[in-house]
């Protein structure tokens, strides 16, 4: 890989950091990856390079996680299956959590949390 | 996953000796101390003394070089160790390589054994929850705060229903199912009637996961001990057989997982039951990690005792309950009996003594077959064990 100058994670965050939101994705068996690994775990190719993600995914599955009022409320989270094939975990946000389905289309985004930045999700048309 | 047994392993190692110690709400003991007395229990139900345990398997939640306080503390010499840490499975999972090291001559006589304070101690589970999102980070996950494990098999959950139409009321079957077989075991944590009702009634943890649709937090020690099948004969208790075992691990992240309708079972259990030379068929009472609800119907599908999709349906009208047609938790399970962390061992614990017709209320007559399933972390790794009685050799 190009520019590793530091672990595959720390490059991730790097990168998110600056507002890309990249997966990898193997030169052998072109296959997509996500978390970032130092192989592809599909075909164990040492050639994997970062592209930037379509942003595109479907609700896979998904939990609202109930939490007090006080606390802050439910919250949604959901596992992504983004249009490359890869799968995340993350929050579809910008409507309900009760709301949130499987198979619902659903648009990434940057945000933060705590002061560092991660790959959010919400419906088209209530993109932030 | 291949494997190849050596056909000659099927039989060729017996459980001796099995106990529990300290288990429900326990306050005043450690780990170790609730480990320990399992531990004593279990080697003198073998009718052997700790100076003959020569080969030693455990694993803890919390401390990783747990095996060597372990030896220090019981004070033995093991010539054998073994401290895969694969969560609530491991205990299951000791199994081959015990018998592995039984069979070589490595060792004479394997204790397997576990304790969790969790429930009681000043550091329990919540702590330990938090302890570990720094110690073990999994930072494509933690960062959207999952309740772990819940929500993880909450989204397991959520697409079994999707795909197979299951529903909130099948999922609960398993739950009272649990309660009913508690109410025959008087060691049972929780014994209080439970309805269907009351488990969909119940506050929602992570939809569509309630509180009874999670396993307790109690305290608990189990152990067990190993030897040769030859030496179990003339030991004082009726042996019960090893004549499968099989572990299989494919993902430790729930994001990770490519069907979360499908675990790894499907190959720990096809292993195990490829050494056993049996088949779902001839098991008589099944004890299946339920740390939560959809547990128990994920593992009846890929242990073959349902077709993928139709644990729903196979649980529903009591099937697992007492009169059922699969005894499935007898001990009531980690959802009614208890769940001191990590549950496997107590699962073979109650294979173990329904083989051996010690189960009083909640005895299965006649019962020679047995299958104890050890699942760890969020259905990450699942280990399978087939037992039987000296008729099934």
């Amino acid at each position: 890989m190009s520019d590793n100058e530091t672990g595959v994670q720390r490059a991730w965050q790097a990168r998110l950091d600056q507002g890309e939101f990249m997966l990898q994705q193997c030169g052998a068996c072109d296959r997509h990856v996500f978390y970032p690994r130092e192989l592809c775990p599909h075909c164990g190719a040492d050639a994997l390079s970062w592209v930037p993600a379509s942003g595109q995914g479907t609700v896979y599955s998904v939990t609202t996680v109930r939490r007090k009022d006080e606390a802050g409320g439910d919250y949604n989270v959901s596992l992504v299956d983004l249009d490359e094939g890869v799968r995340m975990m993350s929050r579809v946000e910008g409507v309900a959590p009760e709301a949130v389905h499987i198979g619902m289309r659903v648009t990434a985004h940057v945000g933060m949390k705590d002061g560092q930045a991660l790959v959010l999700f919400t419906t088209p048309g209530e993109q932030q | 996953m291949t494997q190849n047994i050596d056909p000659s392993l099927r039989g060729s190692v017996a459980i001796a000796g099995a106990a529990t110690f300290g288990c429900g709400k326990v306050p005043g003991y450690t780990d170790m101390e609730l480990l320990a007395g399992a531990a004593k229990r279990a080697v003198a139900d073998a009718g052997l003394t700790m100076q003959d345990i020569d080969g030693l398997c455990t694993a803890s939640v919390t401390a990783t070089m747990w095996p060597m306080a372990v030896v220090e503390h019981l004070g033995i010499r093991p010539g054998f160790i073994d401290g895969t840490m694969l969560g609530g499975s491991s205990f299951i999972a000791h199994l081959m390589p015990a018998m592995l090291a039984l069979q070589s001559g490595q060792c004479n006589a394997v204790l397997v054994c576990y304790g969790s304070a969790q429930r009681s101690s000043t550091f329990n589970r919540r702590e330990i929850v938090a302890s570990r999102r720094m110690l073990d980070p999994q930072p494509y996950e933690h960062p959207y705060d999952p309740i772990l494990p819940p929500s993880a098999y909450a989204l397991s959950a959520a697409r079994h229903m999707h795909e197979y139409g299951t529903t909130r009321e099948q999922l609960a079957e398993v739950a009272v199912a649990a309660r009913q077989w508690a109410q025959r075991h008087p060691g049972a944590y929780d014994r209080a009637p439970l309805s269907l009702q009351d488990v969909l009634d119940a506050r929602m943890v992570s939809d569509p996961l309630t509180v009874r649709d999670c396993c307790l937090v109690t305290d608990g020690g189990g152990a067990y001990v190993l030897v040769r099948a030859e030496r179990a004969k003339d030991l004082p208790r009726p042996p019960v057989y090893v004549l499968g075992n099989g572990t299989a691990c494919w993902n430790r992240q729930i994001s990770s997982m490519e069907d979360l309708t499908v675990t790894a079972t499907v190959d720990s259990g096809r292993a195990a039951f490829a050494m056993a030379g049996l088949t779902p068929q001839d098991i008589q009472v099944a004890q299946l990690y339920d740390a939560f609800t959809i547990n128990t119907l994920l593992f009846l599908e890929d242990l073959g005792f349902c077709k993928k999709g139709e644990g729903g349906a196979f649980v529903e009208n009591g099937g697992i309950a007492p009169g059922g047609h699969l005894p499935v938790n007898t001990n009531g399970g980690g959802l009614s009996w208890g769940h001191p962390g990590m549950y496997g061992i107590f699962a073979l614990i109650e294979a173990v003594q329904q083989l051996r017709g010690e189960c009083g209320d909640r005895q299965i007559a006649g019962v020679q077959t047995a299958l104890a399933h050890g699942n760890g972390g969020t259905l990450s790794s699942q280990s399978t064990a087939i037992l039987g009685t000296a008729e099934t050799l």
